[in-house]
């Protein structure tokens, strides 16, 4: 009986552990059996559809574009879910090829994995419906995998300099840097002249933050992770020299030692505190600094154009939101027509005071420019030029994990930054093959 | 006594409901992470369906991961379960004497147990940050430190913060777990060696010590088993960084299957901690066996 009770309690415990990782499911075509529209038949269709609670359109935001597209479409009700950023990974992978959810938002650096894996529909053929030109190359780009479509680019967004403007004026600099040598010379007068004593905060923990501030300095540098066949090139003299840079910043103390356990959130309290002069992040932080409520630099600090090099004008990292089909949909055409309504014109100009649209001729729409702010807008039209991508590359998420660790290493200066890249270089030349 | 057939056929339907279930939420899961182990389930691999033994196992245990995320395992799992064992049982002592306010330190001390690790990891990363961390604050005010320092930012520190977050969520537990035992003693018993010229020193390690053993090991056990599993206070304070240094087993397995969707390894690795998890269970089990016997 003792016996029994031992052996039950170890397979209990072991069960504990393994219960998390079962369930997983296994690959599912992604051909999409594109039905027959139920609601053409009369039959109402029930669309559910995964989104993000922060960042970007509210939930308000989305509930109206919801009720809008319901109010046109009467056959078709939309069930709409909000998680938190780091829920919707976990909850598309579980759910993709049950199609728990039709419709999902998800990560730009995402479609790629879930498109190898067989998570999403390709869309390639209802993209033809779409003004394609009109929607901004870096966004269209991102939902792109081996030449084919896994989404609409919905909920725009890439990286931006926040730049505190008083600061620079207490030193007598009366100009935003539009260059790296230029941004760590006025970081030096700020710290010589003691007005902060790290000029720079900068998303540097161990989190995908990190890559996404690298993405923008290796571009600006003229590096990039892959070349145009995808293949890995991440010890390539740009890439080593960017990464040089960044190490050089933190180790002269112009950029917060303290960035190293930053996230995009760290980066803004500390900014909006007036513990930095200089900072990278998203478009959410221009409202969040100019807050008189919670910010100690409003009316201080401006959005603008992140610096370059003689190699590159700019270079900012793609941070946009793609809207996929799950492979497990029973309503690929209703889902289809709910994602293009949120991502049609007539919807991203109505909501823009909280994302820019993702299509260049809203740009210019007075109403636009009203409601998305001018400032920002004129940042982003600049900005947009300039976006580079994360590699689309199925293995992307993993190789990912690795450089955070990497580069991490390289910042703390427990190593140089040619070892870590070659190390890598090595890594995703092995993870590209399979 | 043999049952009639119609009474075997009845205990059968009474706990078929039950058996059901054990096998829908245990047992399924578990042979389903076997096969997952052993064929090849990672949704990008192209190899993907193909039976491939123990490769997985191989794979892990010679990958450059697997033994600096069982040291860090190793540590965090010893030196919380320590900190918690003992600390709890310096409590449990202080509360199960007799002075004012005593009944109102017993009921306010199961709080930090009562808070969910969510809060609780959040809680502790505002507490520690860097940049405006109460903790920073008070030190430097204090001049133990000239500057805030980066506890979570420094490879060297992270993960002692993250066993300090822990300890002081669930010391409580193991303060209830004593106190609840040392309530139980005979009071007469330590009179009598009062009485008998003990000092307090001699009464604890000749008396209560001796009597706490089977709680000691109770706690251990299961506080062994609960770190080796832990990884919602990594994600919340450290995701596994600065530079690994936090970055257990069971956060790998995660990051395998939730990231890399390397189904198959994340079932090893899972696999493997449950292993490793049964074998200290049956040490500890021996252990306390033996000292039943003795």
């Amino acid at each position: 009986m003792k016996k029994l009770a031992k052996t039950l309690s170890c397979g209990l415990l072991a069960a504990l552990m393994v219960l998390s990782i079962a369930g997983c499911g296994s690959k599912a075509s992604t051909t999409g059996s594109t039905s027959a529209a139920a609601s053409a038949s009369g039959e109402e269709v029930t669309l559910n559809a995964l989104f993000m609670k922060q960042a970007g359109y509210s939930e308000d935001d989305v509930n109206a574009m919801t009720a809008d597209f319901m109010a046109a479409n009467p056959g078709i009700k939309v069930n709409v879910t909000f998680v938190a950023y780091e829920e919707l990974e976990p909850k598309i992978l579980t759910s993709a090829q049950s199609g728990g959810y039709d419709v999902v938002l998800g990560d730009c650096i995402w479609p790629a994995q879930f498109a190898k894996a067989g998570l999403v529909l390709d869309v390639t053929d209802r993209m033809a419906d779409l003004d394609t030109s009109d929607i901004y190359e870096g966004a269209l780009d991102s939902t792109k995998y081996e030449g084919r479509y896994y989404g609409i680019p919905w909920l725009n967004d890439v990286k931006y300099m926040f730049c505190n403007t008083a600061m620079l004026a207490q030193a007598g600099i009366n100009t935003v840097p539009t260059t790296w040598d230029e941004l760590v010379a006025d970081a030096k007068i700020l710290k010589d002249q003691g007005i902060v004593e790290y000029p720079i905060a900068a998303c540097y923990a161990q989190a995908e933050c990190l890559i996404c501030d690298y993405t923008c300095i290796s571009g600006a540098f003229g590096g990039s992770f892959v070349d145009a066949d995808n293949n890995p090139t991440l010890n390539s003299p740009e890439n080593v020299a960017a990464l040089d840079f960044m190490y050089q910043t933190v180790a002269d103390g112009l950029t917060n030692p303290k960035s190293l356990e930053m996230i995009e959130d760290d980066v803004l309290s500390t900014f909006t505190a007036g513990n930095a002069a200089f900072a990278l992040n998203w478009t959410y932080m221009n409202a969040s600094m100019n807050d008189e409520a919670a910010s100690s630099v409003a009316g201080q600090a401006v959005i603008a154009p992140i610096p370059g090099t003689d190699k590159a004008v700019s270079a900012t990292v793609n941070g946009g939101m793609p809207l996929m089909i799950t492979a497990g949909s029973k309503h690929p055409d209703e889902a289809w027509a709910y994602m293009s309504f949120l991502a049609s014109k007539d919807t991203q100009s109505k909501y823009c005071a909280d994302a820019l649209p993702i299509w260049k001729s809203l740009y210019s729409d007075p109403a636009v420019i009203a409601a998305g702010g001018e400032d920002v807008v004129n940042a982003s039209n600049t900005q947009y030029q300039y976006i580079v991508n994360r590699p689309q590359v199925a293995y992307y998420n993993e190789l990912s994990t690795e450089m955070q660790t990497e580069l991490q290493n390289v910042l703390l200066g427990k190593t140089t930054a040619q070892a870590a890249l070659d190390g890598l270089q090595a890594q995703a030349e092995e993870l590209a093959k399979g | 006594m043999k049952l009639q057939k119609s009474e075997g056929r009845y205990a059968a339907a009474l706990i078929s409901p039950a058996l059901i279930v054990v096998f829908g939420i245990i047992v399924a899961p578990i042979l389903a992470t076997l096969v997952y182990s052993v064929v090849n389930n990672n949704m990008l691999s192209s190899q993907y369906g193909q039976f491939m033994g123990l490769h997985f196992y191989i794979k892990a245990l010679t990958s450059g991961d697997f033994w600096p995320d069982l040291g860090r395992t190793l540590y965090y799992t010893i030196f919380s379960t320590v900190i918690e064992t003992f600390g709890g049982l310096l409590i449990a002592l202080l509360l199960n004497e007799k002075f004012p306010g005593v009944k109102f330190l017993r009921g306010i001390i199961i709080i930090p147990w009562a808070i969910p690790t969510v809060v609780n990891g959040s809680l502790w990363k505002l507490i520690f940050n860097g940049e405006y961390g109460v903790l920073n604050a008070i030190l430097t005010k204090l001049h133990l430190f000239a500057t805030y320092q980066s506890w979570l930012g420094d490879p060297k520190t992270a993960m002692n913060v993250v066993i300090a977050a822990d300890a002081w969520k669930m010391t409580p537990l193991a303060v209830i777990f004593f106190l609840a035992a040392l309530q139980g003693f005979d009071r007469a018993t330590y009179e009598a060696a009062m009485v008998d010229g003990a000092s307090v020193f001699r009464r604890f390690f000749s008396l209560t010590l001796p009597n706490l053993k089977p709680t000691i090991l109770i706690i251990v056990v299961m506080r062994t088993v609960e770190k080796f599993k832990a990884f919602d206070i990594f994600y919340l304070m450290t995701r596994g960084g600065p530079a690994d240094a936090t970055k257990t087993l069971m956060y790998d397995t995660y990051l395998e299957a939730f990231t890399n969707l390397n189904y198959s390894d994340a079932a090893t690795y899972a696999y493997l901690i449950a292993l490793i998890v049964a074998l200290l269970t049956l040490l500890y089990v021996n252990i306390m066996k033996r000292g039943d016997e003795e």
